[in-house]
């Protein structure tokens, strides 16, 4: 006979705040079946889980129901416990009292009614659990790292150097992210490149780490440690064993003029094309868009010119398929750009620029070779204004968030012009300055106080240009509201960081969610901030967030614990809480009568077709089984299963049944 | 084509040239209007700064009486009539239950069915069509168009091209031969209902309006609304004693400059109404 325990935790004051638990314990105390009812401050606590584990034994209890948070929280807690306690772990449940009750009602009777009624309906439920054995499956020791950013780079680095094999995947020519296209950085102004290369070059060269750019992740599926991955390497036109990297071809290229992305389309570049002279590999990729063989179906003078004849104009995409045990995403982010603004004039102004644009201009390897003029007419700009917070902490924008890198950036800027324009002035126009970070607001006041950067509160309401200059009408609220008019050369807004391109499609792909920003979500804002929702997965840097870059490659780096972590046991074990479909005596075998709708609904393909033989060797009946490995047990299978010959372990038919019968019944 | 016109208290009162030009217009294409019968005040600025339900109620009443007298499509040339009308209407849309007590309190069927028009959406719609045979005077004139701030806000309402930059009025010109420049002073504030208590603020916004325009060398300044014409016309002596100027720009209706295009007189579409003298012909 079932001897259930159950165990009502207060959660602090999250439960018992508003449902009265000794009632709870004292009510269930008295039901069927129940042998021990309890209650306790912290059931997750040392105390607590001691409390379970010796009432386990003292009552030979042969179910546990906890009553407390969510089972997303705790449950692993508490099977351990009872699986210390000498109980199957799959003999305990858990009834959300807080998420489902405290939390979302007033203190009052019916609350607590509420509450006895979730807790009487784990109780029927685990009355007819059984004992079930976790689900043993290899672990493939070879990590996928999805971008090449900074933060991509410090994961693949840290991974590889624990002696596990990486494959990064980059869909640019080059690694380097956004770092590879930033001047010096906050707070220390050192060069961005200088710090960058040497890790990239580190990467290409690591014999750990497999390097595919020009790439995109095409499927994933599979599970944490036994991801199969297929991988769509674009064709870049060229043999990259035959090239040497010498860019003859990319200055004999006739097609010039095509807008070119490292520069934010400050300056020009050929079809065939390296996109930076550091990048990594140093090899170029023919833009086939806007090449005028691929258009025109003639010139060739690439591959004319080219002294190892490594063009090939022909070369498909080529598709990998890769076996992965973890995947570390890094995709990145990117950023609104001046067409956004409206009030500031569409995008039609030149010499209104974005952040990234200003970096190209102060950056010794931009196009003006470090020299702040302005894209118009390649003057100093004497007044320059620099607007932050465009876009971002405005929800009539439809982007609430602080960019959080931006206040510090805008410093930056504002720094460089000083240092290099002496005579000149910089004005910003900020909100709030958000400069939390170590020696970070120092460095702002090092801006203000020895830069002498013009700081004005307010926003700006409109720039529009006049007689060839940007007049800049704001607002300075610390003057009490006072309208500004300045008279700029050149305008740099701090424009709001956003999800990168294709972010929502990779994690569709992925299975892993995102937010309402399409920014990766992670599993817990605070305790697990690096998991994704599902396991094997994880974040690094400013695909989850605008982040700076101290705060991506921390974050890379604990990618990189994880995924060592992981890789540092030979098997898993997994829920076995999968879908099993029948099996009963010859002729019969199953109930199954072969349909195979299952299969089609299945979203894992867990659902494979098994064979019945007889003495003959002739096959007489097929029918479904369950791939173990492969079944996240979602259940679809078992609700469309017309024969009912699907179940599902730990949430079975009878189970969910009990469940609602409960309900219905006095108790 | 029968049209039902609000024309408010500006189009019989200190807009009557706006009011001659568009019926000017609409009798030089074959479309007639008829006066929503008993029309009340639409609470203008200032019944919604004192009580919401009387600044929804006033203009409900209004588009009630075009419903009833079967009217589908109303034009309200003036911008604040028509922002007043558009946003009830749509508020009432949004809100049923605000909906039901505006019908209590007007002890009227409301249903807001009426499509309302303002005069650019008229013009874009019925005019232009039969533009191009009707021009025998092409508007030779470099025009900066001025739109004010109640014709393209409240921008989610509205859904005006571009709430920033409009431009319908600036292609809406250009069909007519002019040469609309690049005016950012389009949709600042003129100061609007100040031009009555408080003339020194309008002269000051006013100026800045006028200034810009004719810094950029345009001709004329043309509008689609009543305020903005008695801010920038009407109150041009006290902008040029405020700024010690002596703007002499004119200020035209669009429904003007159109009617003159298509051989129409200066007396026809009240251009000899304007305080400022308008030397365009
Ligand atoms: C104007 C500006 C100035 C800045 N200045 C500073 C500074 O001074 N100091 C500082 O600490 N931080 C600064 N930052 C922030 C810094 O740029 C970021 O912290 C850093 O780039 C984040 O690195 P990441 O690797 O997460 O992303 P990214 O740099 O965006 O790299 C992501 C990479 O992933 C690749 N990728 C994207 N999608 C896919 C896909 N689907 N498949 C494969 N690959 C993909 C991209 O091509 C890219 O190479 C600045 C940012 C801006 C905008
Ligand atoms: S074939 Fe294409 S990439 Fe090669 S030189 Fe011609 S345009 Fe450039
Ligand atoms: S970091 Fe600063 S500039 Fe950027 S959004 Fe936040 S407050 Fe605005
Ligand atoms: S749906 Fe049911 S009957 Fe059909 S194949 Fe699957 S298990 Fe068998
Ligand atoms: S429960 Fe059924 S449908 Fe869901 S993953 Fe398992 S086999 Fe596939």
């Amino acid at each position: 006979m079932a001897r259930i325990g159950v165990f009502i935790c207060h959660c602090g004051e999250n439960i018992s705040a508003t449902v009265d638990c000794g009632k709870v314990a004292e009510t269930i105390g008295k039901l069927k079946h129940v042998a021990y009812s309890t209650e306790y401050k912290y059931m997750c606590s040392d105390p607590g889980q001691t409390l379970i584990k010796e009432a386990i034994k003292e009552h030979k209890l042969t179910g546990v129901v906890v009553a407390a948070c969510s089972p997303r929280m705790h449950e692993p807690t508490f099977r351990k416990a009872c699986a210390e306690g000498g109980l199957n772990p799959f003999l305990c449940e858990m009834a959300n009292l807080r998420e489902h009750c405290s939390w979302v009602h007033e203190k009052n009777d019916l609350t607590t009614e509420k509450a006895i009624d979730i807790v009487r309906i784990q109780v029927e439920k685990v009355k007819l659990n059984s004992a079930l054995q976790p689900i043993r499956v290899p672990v493939t020791k070879t990590a996928m790292v999805i971008g090449g950013g900074i933060a991509g780079i410090q994961s693949a680095l840290d991974i590889a150097n624990t002696g596990h094999k990486v494959i990064m995947i980059e869909r640019s020519p080059s690694i380097g992210g956004h770092m590879s296209q930033l001047s010096e950085t906050f707070p220390t102004l050192d060069c961005s490149q200088c710090i960058l290369t040497p890790r990239m070059v580190e990467v290409a060269q690591h014999p750990n780490i497999t390097l595919y750019t020009y790439a995109e992740v095409e499927s994933v599926e599979g599970f944490i440690g036994n991801f199969k991955v297929k991988i769509r390497k674009k064709a870049k036109s060229l043999d990259e064993k035959t090239c040497t990297g010498c860019g003859l071809c990319t200055t004999k290229c006739p097609q010039k003029k095509i807008p070119n992305e490292f520069e934010q389309g400050m300056g020009m570049r050929p079809a065939i094309y390296i996109p930076f002279p550091q990048a990594v590999p140093n090899r170029p990729v023919i833009d086939r868009e806007h090449c005028t063989y691929y258009i025109k179906g003639k010139c060739k003078i690439c591959e004319i010119v080219c002294p190892t004849k490594a063009i090939r104009f022909d070369q498909p995409d080529e598709i990998l398929e890769l076996e992965i045990g973890a995947i570390v995403v890094a995709t990145g982010f990117d950023i609104k750009h001046a067409d956004f603004f409206p009030e500031y004039g569409y995008g039609k102004y030149k010499d209104i620029i974005d952040g990234l644009q200003f970096e190209r201009l102060a950056s010794a390897s931009g196009p003006t070779t470090g020299a702040i003029l302005r894209p118009s007419d390649g003057q100093v700009p004497k007044n320059i204004v620099f607007i932050a917070c465009a876009g971002s902490r405005d929800p009539a924008k439809g982007i609430a968030y602080c960019s959080k890198i931006c206040c510090m950036y805008t410093a930056k800027h504002a720094m460089l012009y000083k240092h290099k324009v002496h005579e000149g002035k910089a004005y910003v126009f900020y909100m709030d300055i958000r400069s939390g970070g170590k020696n970070y607001d120092e460095f702002v006041r090092r801006a203000i106080e020895e830069d002498h950067v013009n700081y004005i509160r307010g926003r700006v309401s409109t720039v529009f240009e006049r007689d060839g200059k940007l007049i800049v009408k704001g607002v300075d609220t610390l003057l009490g509201a006072q309208p500004v008019e300045i008279v700029a050369d050149m305008v740099v807004l701090a424009t709001a960081g956003v999800a990168n391109s294709g972010a929502e499609d990779l994690a569709q792909k992925l299975h892993v969610s995102y937010d309402a920003h399409k920014f990766f979500a992670e599993a817990h804002p605070k305790l697990k901030p690096i998991e994704t929702n599902t396991a094997g997965i994880f974040l690094a840097g400013a695909c989850q967030n605008p982040k700076d870059i101290p705060d991506s490659v921390s974050q890379a780096s604990g990618a990189a614990v994880k995924v060592a972590g992981l890789f540092s046991q030979n098997e898993l074990t997994r829920e076995p809480l999968v879908a099993v479909v029948n099996r009963t005596a010859p002729p019969m075998y199953s109930t199954c009568v072969g349909c195979f709708m299952c299969q089609s609904v299945c979203p894992y393909q867990a659902i494979e077709r098994e064979d019945f033989k007889n003495r003959e060797g002739k096959i007489v009946k097929t029918v479904a089984k369950i791939n173990e490995g492969l079944c996240q047990g979602c259940g679809t299978c078992v609700a469309l299963c017309r024969s009912k010959s699907i179940d599902l372990y730990g949430y079975s038919n009878n189970q969910v049944y009990a469940e609602v019968v409960a309900l219905l019944n006095e108790y | 084509m029968k049209f039902g016109i609000y024309p408010g208290c500006s189009l019989t009162g200190s807009a009557r040239d706006y009011n001659e030009s568009v019926f000017a217009l609409a009798e030089a294409f074959d479309l007639e209007f008829a006066q929503i019968p008993d029309w009340n005040c639409c609470g203008a600025t200032a019944a919604h700064n004192l009580n919401k339900e009387l600044s929804l109620a006033l203009p409900a009443r209004i588009l009630a009486l075009a419903e009833q007298n079967g009217l589908d499509e109303i034009i309200v040339p003036c911008a604040a009539c028509y922002s007043r009308l558009v946003v009830t209407q749509n508020e009432l849309k949004k809100n049923p239950e605000l909906k039901n007590r505006i019908r209590e309190v007007l002890e009227m069927d409301y249903h807001g069915t009426s499509k309302i028009l303002n005069v650019i959406e008229w013009i874009d719609k019925y005019i232009i069509p039969k533009l191009d045979e009707k021009i025998v005077k092409p508007f030779n004139y470099k025009v900066a168009c001025y739109y004010g701030c109640l014709l393209v806000r409240p921008d989610k309402v509205l859904n005006y091209d571009r709430a920033e930059d409009p431009q319908t009025m600036d292609i809406v010109m250009s069909k007519i031969g002019a040469d609309p420049i690049y005016y950012p002073y389009k949709t600042e504030c003129c100061g609007a209902g100040f031009s009555v208590s408080r003339t020194d603020i309008v002269s000051k916004l006013s100026g800045k309006i006028i200034e810009d325009a004719e810094h950029r060398g345009a001709d004329a300044i043309i509008v689609a609304c009543p305020m903005c014409h008695s801010n920038l016309d009407m109150r041009r002596s006290d902008i040029n004693k405020y700024w010690k100027t002596e703007y002499k720009i004119p200020v035209v209706f669009v429904t003007q400059a159109i009617g003159l295009a298509i051989g129409l007189s200066s007396e026809k579409v009240g251009l000899k109404r304007h305080f400022v003298e308008v030397k365009i012909s």
